[in-house]
């Protein structure tokens, strides 16, 4: 058996692994490309996959432009974080109102005082501020920009949230992996990337400072915390900016899309079977442990019952395909 | 003969698929950007806006037209000399010779390396090189792009004028010589005044090849969609921001896309119809 999906490359690394895990233990192949959230959800209305994959969930426009009711079903929480490149700094704070300076472009310079002001601790470089942003639409810029929204007006005004933005200053690289390794290269810059990312090329990252006035080095735990929501039915909620004091404020779920109805098109039953099975092994404990593996927070547990209530209605000629 | 109907038709059907391959590229390129132009207007060529942001979005393709033409013209004023002292070397001046057929083979070496890895070279290489200069900050941008660019392009330019440079019949330079003509007055009076024009349609096909070049002025150019504003800004280019942005693109911003694909396409089409013009005069 043979499945295929597409869309987020957010948490692809953790997808490829715990699919790999999932066909060598008897699961089925699954042929996952990572084409950008906006990509899967496009694949999934298609209906030339079965399962699509997004970070950003769909809008309420966007579901009634699907030809069937589609399930949102979260797999894991991944966080944004602000990564940097300045020599011998290290342990970078920065709050809601610097992030919308430097990357508005209006703080210039790391020696600039509002920036020290809020780094007693540490010498800045007199070096110019290099902002590198992502410049393909992506999911990660999508949940950066839906947090700067809720902190900063100046932003919510000029800049908006989106996939893909209009941005004032610095320059463009592609991908997570781009921005990471433009990052890692020249001194001077910053940039928001996936935490894997980060961890795994060993790029400093600031803490930030969440709703409750602490900084929050981001940490499996500090995601987590900021899951600590009331889940909605759906399930579908953005986690940025969360009221937890302990919670890194820029952490979201990421999701995988299907139909409700798994009958449509020339979709087999066998294949619908495979997709419900995979989906569901995806959001249990044995998956949850490869997605710490590779530095996504697990679900908390109100988020895997919800999935667990969403799997259930998921039917083929109106029956149920999990009993 | 059967054989021979056989043969024809075989040919026919495949000049013909090209043919309809062609036209069908044509043809989608110019009904995606139909929403874009319809949207916008002729104002889709001259605006430098580009906003993807729902609710605000407003695109134009000036900044991408701008990047284009500023990073390939800079490429081929850069690729001149290289490629124009390169060629005169192989097919003249040391013409027929084994430093001639090594640097040949070097030249043509150059151009199949893929674009990617020159991209890759400009990052870890180039880049340093120019920051270490002080003269950019990051070395991203314009210039950057355009230098590689340049060294893409010169192994095109160069067999291209080698090429022409040794079909000018010898009997011509014979004659000047036979008259105490020197090497260097037989150069610059006979060899090249008689393959001036090819010489000239070789660049600009280079400048064809310079305009839709994607991977490595990707990794190099900044991506920023904004016009320009300096050497060592970042910028973008019409098949780079293609490239970067398709990916999550969907309605009038998908359009906006393809109508900038389209207008690659009618600018590459001209200038290799010109460089071809050209060369038909020539021969």
């Amino acid at each position: 058996m043979t499945l295929s999906a597409a869309g987020a490359t957010f948490p692809q690394p953790f997808y490829n692994l715990a699919f790999k895990k999932h066909s060598e233990a008897g699961g089925p192949l699954i042929n996952y490309g990572g084409i950008g959230s906006g990509g899967g959800i496009k694949s999934l209305r298609d209906q030339v996959v079965d399962f699509g994959a997004t970070d950003a969930y769909l809008s309420d426009a966007e579901l009634a432009e699907m030809p069937g009711e589609v399930v949102h079903i979260p797999t894991c929480i991944g966080a944004v974080v602000i990564a940097y490149n300045l020599p011998g700094v290290n342990g970078l704070q920065l709050t809601p109102a610097l992030l919308e300076g430097i990357f508005l472009g209006t703080i210039k310079t790391w020696n600039d005082p509002q920036i020290t002001a809020v780094n007693p601790d540490i010498t800045l470089p007199a070096m110019d501020i290099t902002v590198v942003y992502r410049s393909d639409g992506s999911g990660t810029t999508y949940i950066f920009s839906d947090y700067m929204s809720k902190v900063s007006a100046v932003w919510n005004e000029e800049m908006g949230t989106g996939k893909a933005l209009n941005w004032p200053a610095g320059i463009g690289a592609k991908g997570n992996p781009g921005v990471a390794g433009t990052i890692s290269q020249s001194q001077g810059t910053v940039g928001y990337i996936g935490f894997e990312y980060a961890y795994a090329q060993k790029i400093p990252m600031a803490r930030v400072m969440n709703s409750s006035g602490y900084f929050i080095e981001p940490t499996l735990d500090s995601f987590t915390a900021a899951a600590d929501v009331d889940m909605p039915a759906d399930t579908r909620v953005m986690i940025t900016n969360s009221p937890n004091s302990e919670a890194y404020p820029i952490t979201s779920f990421t999701w995988i899309i299907m139909y409700r109805e798994q009958s449509y098109g020339r979709h087999s039953r066998e294949a619908a079977e495979a997709t419900v099975q995979t989906v569901k092994w995806l959001t249990g404990p044995d998956a949850q442990a490869i997605a710490t593996s590779v530095h996504y927070a697990s679900l908390p547990q109100n988020a895997v019952d919800q999935a667990a209530i969403l799997l259930k209605g998921i039917t083929f000629d109106g029956e149920p395909l999990l009993k | 003969m059967a054989g021979d109907r056989i043969t024809k038709a075989l040919l026919f059907i495949s000049s013909l698929t090209i043919l309809l391959l062609s036209a069908g590229i044509i043809l989608s390129l110019a009904g995606g950007a139909v929403p874009a132009f319809k949207e916008y207007g002729i104002g889709f060529i001259t605006s430098t806006k580009w906003n993807p942001t729902a609710g605000s979005e407003e695109y134009g393709a000036m900044s991408f037209i701008a990047g284009t033409v500023i990073t390939s013209i800079l490429a081929l004023i850069i690729c001149i000399p290289m490629a124009f002292s390169t060629s005169l070397f192989i097919a003249e001046y040391y013409r027929g010779t084994r430093t001639a057929g090594i640097l040949r083979s070097l030249v043509d070496l150059l151009a199949g390396i893929p674009s990617i890895v020159y991209g890759f070279w400009g990052f870890y290489a180039l880049r340093p090189l120019l920051v270490s200069t002080g003269l950019t900050d990051q070395g991203f941008g314009i210039f950057t792009a355009s230098l590689v660019l340049a060294i893409m392009i010169v192994p095109y330019a160069t067999s291209l004028s080698a090429e022409i440079i040794s079909m000018v019949p010898s009997e011509l330079k014979e004659a000047a010589y036979s008259l105490g003509a020197t090497r260097r007055e037989v150069i610059f009076h006979v060899v090249i005044p008689s393959a001036r024009s090819g010489i000239i349609a070789s660049f600009i096909l280079a400048l064809g090849r310079a305009l839709g070049e994607t991977m490595a002025v990707t990794m190099l150019i900044g991506n920023a969609n904004i016009m320009p504003r300096g050497l060592f800004a970042p910028g973008n280019t019409m098949a780079s921001v293609i490239a970067n942005q398709f990916g999550e693109a969907d309605g009038l911003k998908m359009s906006a896309l393809i109508a900038i694909g389209l207008l690659l396409f009618l600018i590459t089409a001209l200038v290799n119809a010109l460089g071809k013009m050209i060369i038909k005069r020539f021969a």
